[in-house]
């Protein structure tokens, strides 16, 4: 057995030393790196991302690659888990030698491999949400995707907007759930909303009548607000309804999804909650900017994947993109020349809004970024 | 009041869910000593695989009954294909073979049926009852319904039939059942296939609840063993106690303290029960075995 291991990896060894010298290295591809959650809790983010990050991958090559080379994508599945992440990351870093990256499905992966990229000087695209992955900035990590700050702030509009100001909160306990209930209740007084009450639910919890039955009895509360990912949302609608409570519910971006409406029902409708407009590409007007951007990738993404777009894939379609535009304003593979370059990047419009990096804004974009959307017959629509 | 009542609907819907999770552990625990890790998986598969031929077009009473077939057939399949040539491993062994399994089953699943949460309509288009400002689903009603008419026909079974007195007697004592002329590799077998049954039925009577996903068994399987053990681990009836208590306890801290201490709650409890009454709530004193 330890003889076999020995021989394996010096065949491996060997493998790569000549992989190394030989001529052909002078072609060699731009390779970038990518760790996903393709199993595991998170493995709904991580499938759809790498799916187009394939997509895309294909059709930059098929389009002539980026500064006359082919990109190779080399794609790690980290299990949701961090510590894999970390050790992904590394491998993609030391052994792959990647020039860049694009991923970290999560808040928890992103975290855990942002130190290698910053040790090894790689620049890294991150595309899951958490604010802390770009505050403070971090010299060589990027964030595009929405943060549960901005979506906190966007709620709270909505709802001074229509008079609301004393909500209760229904949280889930999952990190995604955790991160946006601090969030929200650090920024419930400067938006002059006032978090009454608060209550809390399980990630596999399958009834939260109970919880929302002690909402109910408040005759002071105006609204509901309730963060959370996966099948928590969908079991809060459908339970809303079910113990008959009569003010408006919103829901985080963490339901943005065409499959939270599959499995709420008709206990959907009504519901609002910030999201993507690429949930509604349909039915931008054509004066939006961003229309063209999101009809593009989401028949691109449709026609290939044969499933609806998520907001998931966008932050990947994002990312590549972002990337791809950096390398080739750099006009070379330099890990530094790249990462100035995406810090430089201006009026890059993506599927989260308008991105404009700077040395001390990572994240990009704004809070036009999220859409207030409103679930109408089944069917997303603008609430605006 | 409405809040009481609503938390106890609430408790006893998912109590019921677990004391049939807790019955299937039982049933196989009696028979061989085996605490069946993949217990929770056949809970998966009975709500998964109706779903899917759903999705297939099956109209839903059809589906109901091949999903349930298919996962008894599962539960076989797990039963002549892990347990049975492992022969006379340690009982250690054969548990960790069923770790193994549900492994396996969940990989299986995620990789066929979709890695994606999925749901069911309810059974009936009918409400439910309103009883003093409380909501009780009627699928919850079903849940309640369903899970009395299983523990009912498992006791006649049980008592009354011929093979159901074979698996007693195994349980009680299984060398002397073999002397009496009781194949109990048969029994070990009737006990996977009625437990995959078992569990199937309750998936699917959860599913319009509580949705379900390839991954959703694990957690039921912990709540199942946790409800077992809780009512003494080989008595059917302290499953249903061990179940209904759980779920209840789960409800109640949930909305009179709050969710994040409804697992701790559980918890404690359970350890409580088993330092005061080492047998668990019904269980018989182990005294008796020897």
């Amino acid at each position: 057995m330890k003889l076999l291991k020995i021989a394996l990896t010096s065949a491996v060894r060997i493998a790569f030393v000549t992989a190394c010298v030989s001529p052909l290295t002078a072609l060699a591809d731009i390779t970038i790196g990518s760790v996903l959650s393709l199993t595991g809790p998170a493995g709904f983010l991580g499938v759809p991302e790498k799916r187009t990050l394939d997509i895309y991958v294909d059709r930059i090559n098929a389009a002539g690659g980026v500064l006359g080379q082919k990109i190779k994508l080399i794609t790690y599945d980290d299990g949701s888990k961090a510590d894999q992440a970390r050790t992904y990351a590394t491998r993609l870093v030391e052994d792959d030698r990647v020039v860049a990256m694009v991923g970290g499905s999560a808040t928890g992966t992103s975290m855990a491999m942002l130190p290698v990229f910053e040790e090894t000087k790689t620049p890294f695209i991150s595309i899951s949400g958490g604010a802390q992955i770009i505050d403070p900035v971090r010299k060589y990590v990027f964030k595009p995707p929405q943060t549960d700050i901005m979506a906190c702030q966007k709620v709270f509009e909505d709802m001074r907007k229509r008079n609301i100001t004393r909500i209760a909160m229904l949280y889930g306990t999952d990190g995604f759930g955790m991160a946006m209930r601090n969030a929200c209740l650090a920024w419930q007084e400067r938006s002059g909303i006032k978090i009454e009450h608060e209550e809390s639910y399980g990630p596999s919890d399958a009834d939260v009548t109970p919880q929302l039955s002690n909402i109910r009895k408040l005759t002071s509360i105006q609204a509901v607000l309730s963060p959370g990912i996966g099948q928590g949302p969908a079991i809060v609608t459908r339970n809303f309804r079910q113990v008959g409570m009569t003010v408006p519910l919103y829901l985080s971006h963490g339901a943005a999804t065409n499959g939270f409406i599959g499995l709420a029902g008709a206990a959907a409708n009504g519901v609002r909650l910030p999201g993507p407009a690429l949930l509604v590409a349909e039915s931008l007007p054509d004066s939006d900017p961003q229309k063209k951007v999101v009809l593009e990738y989401k028949n691109v993404y449709e026609a290939a994947a044969k499933e609806p777009v998520s907001a998931f894939g966008g932050y990947a379609h994002d990312g590549l993109l972002l990337l791809v535009d950096a390398i080739r304003r750099a006009g070379s593979t330099d890990r530094d020349k790249i990462r100035d370059e995406i810090e430089k990047t201006r009026g890059f419009m993506s599927t989260v809004g308008e991105i404009n990096m700077s040395p001390t804004d990572h994240l990009g974009i704004t809070l036009s970024a999220f859409r207030m959307l409103e679930i109408k017959d089944g069917k997303w629509h603008l609430a605006e | 009041m409405t809040s009481a009542i609503q938390f106890t609907f609430s408790g006893l819907t998912m109590g019921a869910i677990y004391a049939l999770v807790a019955i299937g552990f039982v049933l196989i625990y009696n028979a061989s000593s085996v605490v069946n890790f993949a217990q929770g998986e056949f809970v998966m598969l009975g709500g998964m695989l109706a779903v899917t031929f759903v999705g297939l077009g099956l109209p839903l009473p059809l589906a109901c009954l091949a999903s349930i077939a298919l996962t008894t057939l599962v539960g076989l399949l797990l039963y002549l294909l892990a347990i049975r040539p492992a022969g006379d491993a340690s009982v250690v062994s054969l548990i960790i073979i069923t770790i193994g399994a549900s492994i396996f089953i969940r990989g299986v699943a995620g990789v066929l049926l979709g890695k994606g949460i999925h749901q069911m309509p309810d059974f009936l288009t009918w409400q439910g009852l309103n009883i003093a400002g409380a909501s009780l689903g009627s699928q919850s009603l079903l849940v309640l319904i369903g899970t009395s008419a299983i523990v009912l026909a498992l006791w006649f079974f049980l008592a009354r039939t011929l093979l159901g007195k074979a698996i007693v007697a195994t349980a009680s004592d299984r060398l002397g059942a073999q002397l009496a002329g009781i194949s109990t590799s048969l029994v070990i077998a009737l006990c996977f296939v009625v437990s995959a049954a078992i569990g199937a039925i309750g998936g699917l009577l959860i599913t319009p609840i509580g949705l379900t996903s390839y991954d959703f068994g694990a957690a039921l399987a912990v709540k199942g063993f946790t409800a077992a053990v809780l009512g003494g681990l080989g008595n059917p009836l302290g499953a249903i106690v061990g179940g209904l208590t759980l779920g209840l306890l789960e409800a109640w801290s949930a909305g009179y303290i709050s969710s994040l201490y409804k697992d701790a709650i559980a918890f404690i409890v359970l350890l409580a029960v088993l330092v005061l009454m080492p047998n668990g709530l019904m269980g018989r004193s182990s005294v008796e075995r020897v």
